[in-house]
């Protein structure tokens, strides 16, 4: 298994997903080696990490893995090994450590996980002959949130799509994406809807009235809180949720924004939010982790995904599992998956704050969105994606021993 | 003179769906039903316009020429109050028809609401006067006087049979379920405790709906069904009883059903095919009941419908939405018939239609049967949504046009 990072040295959801089905996997018998580009304690039992590197989780983020903007334009073979301070360099050294460890020890399949670790994947398949499954949690389409993108990276995407045995696709919007921005034929891809694992949340927590202690004295009011937590980048659609917020504001006052994140937009829906004259309900927390995170879903009554395109959304079930009302874009995998939510077109600023308005005015309205929401995200569970994994191993174990 | 017969009874609806009515068309337009956009299932003239050519135009034809062809065809309709509007201002050749077939003197007009409501659940005094109207649209549209009543959805218990039989009708319909009827078949005329003068007439449903539900679906084991099978099924059914009710949708016929599999040429041929059987003839609803005498005294003290397995009202005010929309609607019904104002009284009651809280359904979730669900709107939340988007601006209405009730919620 190639990976980029495993919780609790993540940056986002990719690590998050990469724990939970190598965890299933481990627990429906694979044996796991799992490839990070950095040196860390992990609390894991299941499979054997290994570091590529010697480098910090730290150092790591500092090199900007999921930020287009970062510039990366070396090829593998003109990147400086010994820099680590360069994506490419820290790239180069998990390729050459790929390629010693496979070396030894011949894997019945390699699983990448996007962009970062395909060429990893390559070399290894070309080493050992042994299947590549690329598992796709999120293309640089997605990450830029336009038609652009760094060359370089959708160019390493293609070739680990094209070289792929498999494709793993994490909802049907990501499956288009491959088809139709990168010509992959569909059947090479299988989806395989991400889950949440329910039983990671049940640790003792308990919700903590004290830490959005203005928001609670809100609510006492009879306000309605709506909220975000992600990063505030362009892929994020948040300019047009603050617009959103406006809107509903100008129909219905009760209503307070929490956007809890961090992000190169941050300034900018600062600002937006004082134009629009809505400064005093929008509340910016900044990075949330661990308490401060889960409160954040606590606290909130409807949680909007306003993505412009989101592969998946993790977030969203984990919204679903705090007892949240959910708005989710078009634009968002993990729509796919449920029924008893609202969506929109991420642009659609006027049907988003209808829906807000509609949800706070009516406690029916919100009750049936959030308790029949309970029932299906229940129903996926990371056991069914390792089981879905597993077949497609068998699948092309038997097609390449041919 | 024939002893048994298939009383045939269709139901034809169409309601005035909610348009995308958002919170920013609140107080400012009042234009609920007007859905502009001619692509989708909430553009009312659309949808009428379709299912006039896909069913009403084609279904209208045959049962006229049934009616030439066979002296002892006969058929009873009832017609709600929204479609009769909705064909008068779209397709009046439609109702033309309509009016056609009951010139012959052997097509009854079932009594109903107007609107298609549920309000005998709500408001009794309401409830009498949309069947109040109903009566009358008949009897100026048609010219003939109604004397058997359905209630919506078939939603029928023993108040409601209570009321009919003092209101004055002769016959009322329900579903001839089989919790309730035991060992008792439908194919009976039956009377409901405490009441004088009025018969029961029940949906024999089997027979019912393998028409309207199971004829052109090929995962159905008896599918081809030919109406060689047919007949032979209804033969056996009715056997030495005197009725099959067969109750449905009118749209059975060309819209739920597409002509493509074959519904109206099987309906042609089986008419043809029961009425060689020298005992079988048809009746209408008020034939059936005055022909033959109740056998025994059916009770349903709670409310039972036509619709899905538990044949209750769960698809209607099954959840909390549907029961909070509705709620408000009636809420607001003493300042609304105070004001006199007649297009607000009209929109209010076009509201009423129970259409509107199908649609805010979400028990098919549970079920996993999401395909069951038909509606026009993407999700049950967003029909809600924009009805209670509606329902704040008809109580804007009151408030600003005529100074009354409160703008609360």
């Amino acid at each position: 298994m190639l990976g980029w990072e495993l919780p609790p040295h993540n940056s986002g959801g990719l690590g998050v997903a990469c724990y939970h089905m190598s965890k299933a996997l481990a627990l429906a018998g694979a044996k796991i080696d799992f490839v990070v580009p950095y040196s860390a304690e992990h609390d894991i039992d299941f499979m054997t990490i290994h570091s590529a590197t010697k480098l910090t989780p730290l150092e790591r983020y500092g090199l900007g893995a999921y930020d287009s903007k970062t510039v990366i334009n070396k090829a593998l073979s003109a990147a400086d090994i010994n820099n680590l301070k360069d994506m490419r360099g820290v790239q180069k050294r998990y390729v050459r450590y790929v390629e010693r460890w496979v070396k030894k020890h011949r894997p019945d399949a390699i699983h990448a996980h996007d962009w970062l670790t395909m060429e990893a994947g390559m070399r290894a398949k070309e080493l050992t002959d042994a299947p590549l499954i690329v598992h796709v949690h999120a293309t640089e389409f997605d990450r830029s949130g336009t038609e652009n993108g760094n060359p370089l990276v959708h160019e390493i995407e293609y070739q680990g799509l094209m070289m792929a045995d498999r494709i793993i696709a994490v909802s049907n919007i990501t499956k288009s994406i491959i088809m139709q921005k990168y010509n992959i034929p569909e059947s090479k891809i299988e989806v395989v809807h991400n889950a949440i694992d329910v039983a990671s949340f049940n640790d003792g927590y308990v919700y903590d009235h004290r830490t959005y202690r203005y928001l609670e004295a809100l609510k006492l009011e009879g306000f309605t809180i709506v909220t975000t937590i992600t990063r505030f980048t362009i892929q994020k659609g948040l300019p047009q949720f603050i617009r959103a917020a406006a809107r509903a504001s100008e129909k219905y006052d009760k209503l307070a924004f929490l956007l809890a994140g961090d992000g190169e937009q941050r300034d900018e829906l600062i600002e937006l939010a004082a134009d629009l004259g809505i400064s005093d309900k929008v509340f910016f927390t900044g990075f949330v982790r661990g308490k401060q995170w889960r409160d954040a879903y606590s606290v909130s009554d409807i949680f909007v995904m306003s993505s412009v395109s989101e592969p998946f959304g993790l977030t969203a079930l984990e919204a679903a599992h705090h007892d949240n009302a959910l708005i989710i874009t078009r634009q968002s995998g993990v729509g796919e998956v449920l029924n008893s939510i609202f969506r929109y077109d991420f642009w659609d600023v006027d049907v988003l704050a209808d829906q807000i308005v509609g949800i706070a005015t009516s406690d029916a309205l919100k009750n049936e969105l959030k308790n029949n929401v309970l029932h299906e995200y229940i129903k996926i569970s990371w056991r069914d994606v390792a089981d879905k994994c597993l077949k497609i191993y068998e699948s092309i174990k038997s097609g390449v021993t041919a | 003179m024939s002893s048994r017969g298939i009383v045939l009874y269709l139901h034809v609806h169409q309601p005035f769906r909610v348009r995308k009515y958002s919170v920013f068309d609140t107080a400012v337009n009042h234009d609920y039903f007007n859905e502009q956009d001619y692509g989708t299932e909430r553009n009312n003239e659309m949808v009428f316009r379709k299912v006039a050519d896909k069913s009403y135009r084609p279904m209208n034809a045959l049962l006229q020429q049934m009616l030439d062809t066979h002296p002892d065809f006969k058929v009873s309709l009832s017609i709600s109050g929204t479609l009769i509007e909705q064909a008068e201002a779209w397709a009046p050749d439609v109702l033309d028809s309509f009016k056609r077939l009951v010139d012959t003197g052997r097509v009854e007009i079932v009594a109903e609401t107007y609107y298609h409501s549920l309000a005998f659940f709500y408001s009794r005094r309401e409830f009498e006067n949309q069947v109040e109207m109903h009566k009358a649209k008949i009897r100026e549209v048609f010219g003939v006087e109604t004397k058997v009543f359905r209630n919506t959805e078939l939603a029928y218990n023993n108040d409601l049979a209570k009321w009919a039989d003092n209101y004055g009708f002769k016959g009322i319909l329900a579903e001839g379920w089989d919790p309730i009827l035991g060992w008792r078949s439908p194919n009976f005329v039956y009377k409901p405790p405490e009441t004088n003068n009025i018969s029961l007439l029940l949906k024999n449903y089997r027979l019912s709906d393998d028409l309207a539900f199971r004829f052109g679906n090929k995962e159905w084991p008896e599918y081809p069904l030919t109406v060689d099978k047919y007949n032979d099924w209804t033969n056996a059914s009715i056997a030495d009883q005197p009725l099959i009710n067969l109750f449905m949708d009118y749209e059975t016929f060309g819209e739920h059903q597409w002509e493509d599999t074959g519904i109206f040429n099987f309906f042609e041929s089986f008419i043809g095919k029961w009425l060689e059987g020298p005992e079988n003839t048809f009746y209408t609803v008020s034939e059936a009941v005055e022909t033959h005498k109740p056998v025994d005294e059916v009770s349903m003290p709670n409310t039972v419908t036509w619709a899905d397995t538990e044949r209750d009202l769960t698809a209607w005010l099954g959840n909390n939405m549907q029961q909070e929309a509705l709620r408000n609607l009636y809420n607001m019904e003493n300042d609304i018939l105070r004001t006199g104002d007649i297009d607000l009284i009209a929109d209010w009651r076009k509201l009423q239609t129970s259409d509107h809280v199908y649609y805010m359904c979400t028990k098919w979730f549970n079920d996993g049967d999401v395909h069951a669900y038909f509606s026009p709107y993407e999700s049950p939340y967003d029909a809600f949504l924009y009805y209670m988007n509606a329902i704040r601006d008809v109580r804007f209405r009151l408030h600003n046009d005529h100074k009354t009730g409160g703008l609360n919620g």
